[in-house]
């Protein structure tokens, strides 16, 4: 595309961005699905939001590990990131290392390759830090429970601080999640 | 010794000015690729936001490694001194502190060997890609910014940046002679390169194997990293207003008066910010060059220092 076309369409295009909306807002937690009971026990409630910690406020890298995912998640979290939901506007940025990252976010069914990789990826980031489980397979191993190559869900292999449902989650469910962390 | 301490209190002032600035210009040039993205944007203060989090973590560093915390801090260093030397705010150069163009190179050549050595250290297979590319670069690069300047310098007689600066302010004609804008452009290339900007690097990169500047920096994390970010942002806030300073010379304070320096800081925000939105908004229109076809690039940009050169002797 040349590149008068590109400022064309640039122009023409305009803002993208979904207008924000208001300050840090709770997550919702949709039921889960009833038809396969979790194999573990439900875990919910933890992380208030009081209980994050406030180093992060304004600013968190996120390095983004997929677990074991069926890549539907990713797509969410690409769009999260992307131009519509613009999580960058609230100081979340995803990062290549997790030595430059403050939040982990998990992906899909922890299996048995991924889970020393993801132990080692979250003792790689500097503290103070945060665990997010994106999906249902990383809350409580959604469709894939009682898998052969599943070890659990990402709770069973690291400590998780917040937890976002769905399968796959909204990218604004998301976005909410890494607000609560950015406090924006 | 009045007039010591009066290019003391000026070199300071800019010192502060660009420390304060450096990551705006940063924050500027990536809220400006937003808007342009069609984006909200995270907001001009974000990397302030950034290197207070990244002082407040905890750095985690592998073992063995010795140069993890050294080397930002040599970086940091070099940026500073660049920052003090490379007249910005004014022409006010500190006695006893060379403001020559070699000594400002060879600055900023330390500072590109402490990040090498930085990506070596860690150990890692993207570490020392990083390094091996990025002294591939600077190699290319130090020569054009040495022949351009050298251009520059040949209408004032002099190789000291303050006194071009002086020269250009006296003789407004010599901005706009063929030689100075070749020599302008070719610097603003290799400026861009050595910054490790689009096309030669993706500052917002994600892909290992296309990575210069992050492969170096991808071991380091807390305070090592707001070291080694801040060190890039003043280099990039110095040699983009160092070109700017050379295009619009005016507004530069040539006395350390106090209205003087006030005017010397205005202008030099105007400039930086204006080149900071120019340059976010530009690099949405370019792509990464493939690794091997910069040289190709950097060889032009040399070549057009080396014209300009030429035509300085010959059109005088
Ligand atoms: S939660 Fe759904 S979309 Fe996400 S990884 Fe699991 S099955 Fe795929």
């Amino acid at each position: 595309m040349s590149a008068l076309r590109l400022a064309r369409l640039i122009r023409r295009v305009g803002r993208i961005a979904e207008p924000a909306l208001p300050a840090p807002l709770p997550i919702t937690l949709p039921a889960p699905l009833p038809a396969d009971p979790p194999t573990d026990p439900p875990t919910d409630g933890r992380a208030l939001p009081s209980e994050l910690p406030s180093e992060l406020r304004g600013s968190v890298q996120v390095r983004h590990v997929d677990a074991g995912s069926c890549n539907g998640c990713e797509i969410e979290v690409g769009a999260a990131f992307g131009p519509v939901y613009d999580a960058e506007r609230y100081g979340a940025r995803l990062v290549a290392s997790p030595r430059h990252a403050d939040a982990v976010l998990v992906t899909g069914v922890v299996t048995r390759n991924m889970a020393e990789p993801l132990r080692r990826t979250v003792e790689a980031t500097p503290r103070p830090r945060v665990v997010l489980a994106v999906g249902d397979c990383a809350v409580d191993c959604g469709l894939f429970a009682r898998g052969h190559a599943v070890v659990g869900p990402a709770s069973s292999v690291v400590d998780v601080d917040l937890e976002v449902r769905g399968c796959p989650p909204e990218p604004e469910q998301i976005v909410a999640a890494l607000r609560r962390v950015t406090g924006r | 010794m009045i007039a010591w301490l009066s290019a003391v209190a000026a070199v300071t002032v800019q010192l502060v000015v660009m420390v304060a600035a450096a990551p705006l210009v940063v924050g500027l040039a990536r809220q400006s690729r937003a808007w342009v993205e069609g984006r909200a944007g995270a907001g001009v203060l974000q990397p302030w936001r950034d290197l207070r989090k990244l002082l407040l973590k905890e750095p985690v560093q592998a073992e063995g490694t010795r140069l993890q915390v050294a080397a930002p801090v040599v970086l940091l260093a070099t940026s500073l001194m660049v920052c003090a030397q490379v007249p910005l705010v004014g022409t006010v150069s500190l006695p006893g502190l060379p403001g020559d163009l070699f000594v400002v190179v060879s600055v900023l050549l330390v500072g590109t060997v402490a990040l090498a050595v930085l990506g070596l250290d860690s150990g890692t297979a993207f570490g020392g890609m990083g390094s091996s590319r990025h002294m591939t670069i600077a190699a290319l690069v130090e020569p054009t910014v040495l022949v351009a300047v050298f251009a520059v310098s040949i209408p004032a007689g002099s190789s000291a940046l303050s006194q071009i600066m002086n020269e250009r302010l006296a003789a407004p004609s010599t901005i706009a002679s063929p030689a100075s804008l070749m020599a302008v452009v070719a610097l603003g290339i290799a400026v861009l390169a050595e910054t490790g900007r689009l096309p030669v690097d993706n500052p917002a990169t994600h892909l290992e194997l296309t990575m210069v500047h992050e492969a170096m920096v991808l071991e380091s994390s807390g305070r090592d990293l707001a070291w080694v970010e801040l060190g890039s942002w003043l280099r990039l806030a110095a040699l983009v207003g160092l070109v700017g300073n050379l295009l619009v010379p005016w507004g530069q304070a040539t006395t350390a008066s106090p209205g003087a320096l006030l005017v010397g800081i205005l202008t030099l925000l105007a400039k930086l910010a204006l080149s900071a939105v120019v340059l976010g908004a530009a690099e949405v229109f370019l792509a990464k060059v493939r690794l091997f076809r910069v040289p190709e690039l950097l060889a032009g940009s040399f070549a057009l220092a080396f014209l300009a050169v030429t035509t300085s002797y010959l059109v005088t």
